[in-house]
C-alpha cells in the first residue's frame, strides 16, 4: 500500500497534568481525535499502543507499521482533510441514512491513514468499527476459491475470510456479545446458530470452520446493517481500496474464464453495505490506485478508479480530497523525524537541507517517507 | 665558374627564402632543377621531408621505402584537381568561381554517400596539399655537398629559425640600447596578442619545419620567443612571432544565453533547449515562482517517480541556490527516462543563466552545467590485435581475450 502519510499521534492521558507543553512544534498532547481542531493542523498526536493493538489490527499501512515498530510510537498527523472528515462524523445524524464519505487524492498522499484517523476516533466514542484493510486483497491472488454453499453462482473465500473475522473479532470483542442474531443459521448436518444467540458466535464459526467463514461474513454484515439503526451502536463502516469492488478481478476458474466482483460472495455482501438504505451510522471509503488492477498509475479521480457502475453505486457521497503536505505540515514532519534521530545527515536540519527534501519528494508524504529512510 | 656560383646562389637564396617553401626535387641537374624551384616557388613554403613509398606488388609485406612525389607529379595533382573542382561545380549547378571547400565537401557526400563508420576512409577530395604528405627537398647536390650551412647539425631547419630569432633579438637591443627609452607602442599589442593565443605545440612546430624535434628542443624554441617577445620589438618581429601563435577562442564568449523574454503580464521567462541522447527538452523557466515543476502537462512527481531523475532537476537549481525560487514548465520527447531527465537538466540550466550574474554563468561553464556531455561509440581494435608482452605472467597476457570488434564508449 502506497497510500500513507506519517502522521503522528501523541497521546497522553488528559486526566493527567493538563497544562502540559506538548514536548516540541510539531507535537500535540490531545490524544483524543475528538477534541483535535484546527488548532491542531500539523502537529502530531501518538496513539497509545493498546489502543493500535484493538483498534488497528490490520489496516495500517505496512510501513507505517514498520515506522512504529522502529520509534516505538504510532504519531499522527493532524490534517485538513481528517479534520474535515471527524467534524462530518462528530455532526452525524443517525435518524438519516448513513453518509458515504469518499476519500481520494494521488499516491502517497495520506487517505489510509486519514481514514485510521477516522476509525481511531470512532473506536474511541464506541462505534461499532467494520474496518476492510484493503479490499483489492480480496479481487487477487486468492489461493483458495470455493464453490459458494449459500449460493451455487458465487464464490467463497475461506482465507480471506477467515483473517478477516479473527480481526473483526479483536476489534469489537465487547460488541459480539451484546448483538444478537435475529434469525436461524444452518450451517451444516450438525451446526447452526440459534436465533438470538450472540454475534459472537457466528464469528467463532467463521473462525474455527474455515469453509463457512465467507458466509459467517456475510452474516455478520448483514445483522449489522439491520441492527444499526435499532440505535444499539453507531455502526462505521471503513473500507480502504473501495474501487476494487467494481472493478475487474484477476481470479481465474477452473477454465480459466475470468471471475467478475460480484460473483464473489465477500464483494457482494460488501456491495449490499455500501447501500445507504440504513441508518444510524456512516460509511467511510478511500479509492486506492496502488493496489488496483487494471488501472492507470496517475489515476486518483473518483470517477477514473470507481467507473461508471461504481460511480453510480457510491453516487451520492461527499468527496474529500487529499492532497501532498502544505509546508507546515512538511516541516513539522522533518521535525518530527529529527526529533526521532531518523534523519542522520549533517544537512538535513539546514534549510538548504529542507529544501532539497521539498523539491526532491515534491511534499508528497510517501515520497519523503521513502526519501528519509535513506539519511 | 657558373654552376658553383650557382650553387652558391642557390644555398643563399636558400638560406633567405627559409621562410618559404620551395619544391625541389631529385631530378635531372639539381642546379637546373633548384633554379626552377626557386622560380616556381612563389608561394612561401618550407622545405619537405622526404619520404620513399613503394607500391609493393607483394601481399602482406609493409611498406618500408617510400618514394618521393615529384614536383610535377604534384603540380599535376593540383592542376587536375582543380579542373575536377570546376566539372564538380558544373555538376552540382554551382558557379565554378566561387566554389569553396566546403561546397566542395558538401558535393562529395552527396555523390558518394558512405555509410562507413571511419570517418577518415570515406570518400574525399581535397587539395593535394592536404592528402601527399609534404616532403623535403633535396639537400645536397650532386657533388655531395649540402645546400644549408647547417646541415650537419641534423635539423637544419629548426636551428636556422633559432638562429633567426636570435638574432632579432640582437638586433633589437642593440636598437633598444640607441634609442632613448620610451613606451613604445609594440608594448601594448603584444598584450593583446598573448591573450587569446597560444604558443604552437610540439606537433604543430615539427609539421611545420618538417622535422622531428625533441621535447628540449621545442621548450627552448618557446623561451627563445618569449624572450624576443620581452625586448622591443617591431613589426617585423611581430609578424615573426604571430606565425608561431594560434588563436585560441574563449569558451566563455561561446555560450550564448537564452534572452529574458516577458509575458502577457510582463513576469520575466526564459526558454532554454537541451538535448540528451535522443532526447530533446525545452524548458520556461519563470523568474518568480514556487518551485512548481510541470512537465508534458504532469506534475514532475508523476512523470519521473524515480529519485535519480528528479535529483537530476533539482542540480541546477542547487547549484545556484535558487530551489523553490522558481516556476517552470517543460516540455520533452524522445530519449528514455534518464535521458529526458539528463536533457531537462540541461534545458533547464541554460535557461537560468538569463537570470543569473556573469560570474555565476561562469561558475556553471566550468561546472559542466551548460555543456552537453557528448559521447559516441568509438571502435577499439579486436582483442586478438592487440599487442600483447611475451610472457605467462604478465597482466597483458591474462586478459580474455574477446571475440570481434569491440565498441568502446568514450566521452569526446
Amino acid at each position: 500500500m502506497g497510500t500513507q502519510a506519517p502522521q503522528s499521534i501523541d497521546v497522553q492521558p488528559d486526566n493527567q497534568v493538563p497544562v502540559e507543553r506538548p514536548r516540541t512544534i510539531s507535537r500535540t498532547n490531545e490524544t483524543d481525535p475528538a477534541q483535535h481542531g484546527e488548532q491542531h493542523e500539523g502537529q502530531h498526536y501518538s496513539v497509545p499502543l493498546q489502543d493500535l493493538k484493538t483498534v488497528f489490527p490490520h489496516g495500517l499501512p505496512p510501513r507505517f507499521v514498520m515506522q512504529v515498530k522502529t520509534f516505538g510510537e504510532a504519531c499522527l498527523m493532524v490534517r485538513k482533510p481528517a479534520l474535515e472528515l471527524l467534524h462530518y462524523l462528530k455532526n452525524t445524524n443517525f435518524a438519516y441514512p448513513a453518509v458515504r464519505y469518499v476519500l481520494y487524492g494521488e499516491r502517497g498522499t495520506g487517505k489510509t491513514l486519514s481514514l485510521c484517523h477516522a476509525i481511531h476516533f470512532c473506536a474511541k466514542h464506541g462505534w461499532l468499527i467494520l474496518h476492510i484493510p484493503d479490499a483489492h486483497l480480496w479481487v487477487k491472488n486468492c489461493r483458495e476459491l470455493l464453490q459458494s454453499t449459500y449460493n451455487k453462482q458465487r464464490f467463497d473465500q475461506p482465507l480471506e475470510a477467515s483473517t478477516w473475522l479473527k480481526n473483526f473479532k479483536i476489534t469489537n470483542e465487547h460488541f459480539l456479545s451484546q448483538i444478537k442474531v435475529q434469525e436461524k443459521y444452518i450451517w451444516n448436518k450438525r451446526e447452526s446458530t440459534e436465533k438470538g444467540s450472540p454475534l459472537g458466535e457466528v464469528v467463532e464459526q467463521g473462525i474455527t470452520r474455515v469453509k463457512n467463514a465467507t458466509d459467517a461474513v456475510g452474516i455478520v454484515l448483514k445483522e449489522l446493517k439491520r441492527q444499526s439503526s435499532s440505535g444499539l451502536f453507531h455502526l462505521l463502516v471503513a473500507v480502504d481500496g473501495v474501487n476494487a469492488l467494481w472493478g475487474r478481478t484477476t481470479l481465474k476458474r477452473e477454465d480459466k474464464s475470468p471471475i467478475a466482483p460480484e460473483e464473489l460472495a465477500l464483494i457482494y455482501n460488501l456491495r449490499k453495505m455500501m447501500w445507504n438504505d440504513w441508518h444510524g451510522g456512516a460509511i467511510v471509503l478511500t479509492l486506492s490506485q496502488t493496489g488496483s488492477l487494471f488501472k492507470r498509475s496517475k489515476a486518483y479521480l473518483p470517477h477514473e478508479l470507481l467507473g461508471k457502475e461504481g460511480f453510480d453505486a457510491l453516487d451520492p457521497f461527499v468527496p474529500i480530497l487529499v492532497s501532498n503536505y502544505n509546508l507546515k505540515e512538511f516541516e513539522s514532519c522533518i521535525h518530527y523525524y529529527l526529533e526521532n534521530s531518523w534523519l542522520q545527515h549533517e544537512k538535513a536540519p539546514t534549510e538548504e537541507g529542507k529544501k532539497e527534501l521539498l523539491f526532491l519528494s515534491n511534499a508528497n508524504p510517501a515520497q519523503l517517507e521513502r526519501l528519509c529512510a535513506y539519511l | 665558374m657558373a654552376a658553383p656560383c650557382a650553387s652558391l646562389g642557390a644555398v643563399v637564396s636558400c638560406r633567405l627564402f627559409l621562410g618559404s617553401r620551395v619544391i625541389l626535387a631529385r631530378s635531372k641537374g639539381p642546379w637546373g632543377a633548384s633554379a626552377a624551384g626557386l622560380q616556381a616557388g612563389a608561394a612561401p613554403q618550407l622545405s619537405r621531408l622526404i619520404r620513399t613509398t613503394v607500391v609493393t606488388t607483394k601481399k602482406n609485406v609493409p611498406a618500408s621505402r617510400h618514394e618521393p612525389y615529384t614536383e610535377d607529379f604534384i603540380k599535376k595533382q593540383v592542376e587536375e584537381f582543380n579542373i575536377g573542382k570546376r566539372h564538380l561545380a558544373n555538376m552540382m549547378g554551382e558557379d565554378p568561381e566561387t566554389f569553396t571547400q566546403e561546397d566542395v565537401d558538401r558535393a562529395i557526400t552527396y555523390l558518394f554517400p558512405s555509410g562507413l563508420f571511419e570517418k577518415r576512409a570515406r570518400p574525399v577530395m581535397k587539395h593535394p596539399e592536404q592528402i601527399f604528405p609534404r616532403q623535403r627537398a633535396m639537400q645536397w647536390g650532386e657533388d655531395g655537398r649540402p645546400f644549408h650551412f647547417l646541415f650537419y647539425t641534423g635539423k637544419q631547419a629548426y636551428y636556422s629559425l633559432m638562429h633567426d630569432i636570435y638574432g632579432k633579438i640582437l638586433q633589437a637591443e642593440s636598437r633598444e640600447s640607441q634609442l632613448p627609452p620610451k613606451n613604445l607602442l609594440p608594448a601594448n599589442t603584444e598584450v593583446i596578442d598573448l591573450i587569446g593565443s597560444r604558443w604552437l605545440i610540439k606537433e604543430e612546430l615539427e609539421e611545420m619545419l618538417v622535422e622531428k624535434l625533441s621535447d628540449q628542443d621545442y621548450v627552448q624554441f618557446i623561451r627563445l620567443l618569449e624572450k624576443l617577445l620581452r625586448s622591443a620589438c617591431g613589426p617585423g618581429e611581430q609578424e615573426l612571432v604571430r606565425r608561431f601563435r594560434r588563436s585560441v577562442a574563449a569558451r566563455s564568449q561561446q555560450q550564448q544565453i537564452p534572452p529574458v523574454q516577458h509575458d502577457a503580464q510582463g513576469a520575466p521567462f526564459s526558454i532554454g533547449q537541451g538535448r540528451r541522447k535522443t532526447a530533446q527538452a525545452e524548458a520556461v523557466v519563470t523568474a518568480q515562482g514556487s518551485g512548481r515543476i510541470q512537465v508534458n502537462g504532469e506534475d514532475y512527481l508523476h512523470y519521473f517517480p524515480v529519485l535519480q531523475d528528479r535529483e537530476q532537476l533539482m542540480f541546477p537549481f542547487h547549484f545556484l541556490d535558487r530551489l523553490g525560487k522558481h516556476d517552470v514548465t517543460c516540455t520533452v520527447s524522445g530519449g528514455g527516462r534518464s535521458a529526458q531527465a539528463g536533457a531537462l537538466r540541461l534545458a533547464m540550466a541554460r535557461a537560468l543563466c538569463s537570470f543569473i550574474s556573469k560570474d555565476e554563468v561562469e561558475w556553471m561553464r566550468q561546472a559542466g552545467w551548460t555543456r552537453s556531455g557528448l559521447r559516441r561509440m568509438r571502435m577499439c581494435p579486436p582483442a586478438w590485435s592487440r599487442i600483447q608482452s611475451s610472457g605467462i605472467g604478465t597482466a597483458l597476457s591474462t586478459a580474455q581475450p574477446l571475440p570481434g570488434m569491440q565498441h568502446q564508449l568514450c566521452l569526446l
